[in-house]
């Protein structure tokens, strides 16, 4: 039986697990979803996570939800196909838990400060509110702290957790491509190692198959 | 070698990793860090962790950060040793990873800011924000009323057994219940309530209130 997938493309934490999914070449179905109605809010949906949030994965008899948590599962289970992007070999324990590291970063210090910018920029129109400006500046302040780190360990690494892509660096994808479509391009482009290391990742294959998911169909 | 673990002992992220490090029967040694003064953003210590937070490890010449990262690490380090944290298939895996992240992305950030306002900040010399503490109790509510139900079917987060995603919550818990009066967010749900006093009633979390 296939994985199913519930969840949106154009949704960030989707499109984390898609990633994940294109790299391993998994065969899965996506199930389609419709937040618009309310379906997250569904009890069948509510029985497979509580929190009402997409994705979610079931896997037989196992439903899996937080998108990190079913990225490792993943990556754990189809271990033996495609790259180690989470360094699962024998002896490579340290590599491991850097790579453990840089996805509580992009977990803990990345992704809350790109959050609020990227809400209030492509998601509050949506809801017919108005950009909250200030906000928006907070939320440029803080991330400006954190690239400044990135710009840093990207100029003693190649990718996050060492000379290999990894979970670390893919985990990064969807959020840095609203990023990327965004009016503060220049916070990654005005960075060399930044700017290096995003080109870099973006361009893999299962990266731009995770741009097209991403991007809205034309009507 | 013994594990060198820089935070102050009382800091709820440090006292993750000691609880996880005692639990795998792993000697550390503290080397506190002023926080209250700022220690952490001297640029001795960014060397060791640029984003200035606590805690930090080394252990001989490897040096990691991130609470749950090292808590990963050490966990499956010493897999044959101590309690098993993070489960035995791939699917009791793939459960505490869900419960830890859920910890790190949904419980965490509303019980972060209660603590920092409501114990730190007037240690720091900072007011209070009544707005944000009213909407990080109101969050931290719902989360606890899924835990409820969560606990009401399994006797762990992840399952019939202690992981990393129960223990992972105590420390900023302890807080909550002990230090800002709202323990009532803990007792007044049965099967939470009985979910805490069996995690706390844990050797590790007992020695780490005392170090």
């Amino acid at each position: 039986m296939a994985l199913k997938l519930y969840g949106i493309p154009m949704s960030t934490c989707t499109a984390r697990v898609l990633a994940c999914i294109y790299e391993k070449n998994i065969q899965f179905q996506l199930v389609p979803f419709n937040l618009a109605v309310g379906e997250h809010k569904q009890p069948s949906f509510v029985a497979k996570n509580p929190f009402g949030v997409i994705p979610v994965l079931e896997d037989e008899d196992l439903t899996l939800f937080e998108s990190r948590a079913i990225t490792a599962y993943l990556l754990k289970k189809y271990k033996e196909q495609g790259e180690d992007l989470l360094r699962l070999k024998e002896g490579n324990l340290k590599e491991e838990a850097m790579v453990g590291l840089w996805t509580e970063v992009e977990s803990q210090q990345y992704s809350p400060a790109t959050t609020p910018i990227l809400y209030e920029y492509f998601f509050a129109p949506r809801r017919g509110k108005i950009p909250d400006q200030k906000v928006i500046e907070d939320g440029i302040v803080k991330f400006q702290k954190v690239l400044d780190v990135y710009e840093s360990r990207l100029s003693q690494s190649k990718y996050l957790a060492g000379d290999f892509y990894s979970l670390a660096d893919l985990h990064h994808l969807s959020f840095t491509l609203y990023l990327m479509r965004s009016p503060w391009v220049s916070l990654i482009s005005s960075r060399p190692h930044v700017k290096a290391w995003w080109e870099c990742i973006s361009s893999r294959p299962a990266s731009l198959k995770v741009v097209q998911a991403m991007t809205p169909a034309e009507k | 070698m013994v594990v060198k673990v820089f935070g102050p002992s009382y800091a709820s992220c440090c006292r993750k990793v000691l609880v996880c490090l005692i639990e795998k029967e792993i000697e550390f040694e503290i080397i506190p860090i002023d926080i209250i003064k700022g220690e952490q953003k001297s640029p001795e210590f960014l060397k060791l962790q640029p984003f200035g937070v606590v805690p930090v490890i080394q252990d001989g010449d490897y040096t990691l950060y991130e609470s749950r990262a090292i808590m990963r690490y050490y966990s499956e380090k010493y897999k044959s040793q101590g309690t098993d944290l993070l489960g035995k298939t791939l699917e009791e895996k793939g459960l505490v990873d869900q419960w830890l992240e859920t910890e790190g992305q949904n419980f965490h950030p509303p019980i972060y800011i209660l603590i920092m306002q409501l114990v730190f900040h007037p240690k720091l010399g900072l007011p209070i924000d009544d707005k944000i503490v009213k909407e990080s109790e109101e969050k931290l509510e719902k989360v606890l009323d899924i835990y409820e139900e969560r606990l009401s079917k399994s006797k762990y987060l992840a399952g019939e057994f202690f992981s990393l995603a129960d223990l992972s919550h105590i420390p900023f818990t302890h807080y909550l219940v002990n230090d800002i009066g709202k323990a009532y967010m803990i007792r007044n749900k049965k099967h939470v309530s009985a979910w805490w006093d069996d995690i706390t009633s844990r050797a590790s979390w007992k020695k780490v209130l005392q170090l």
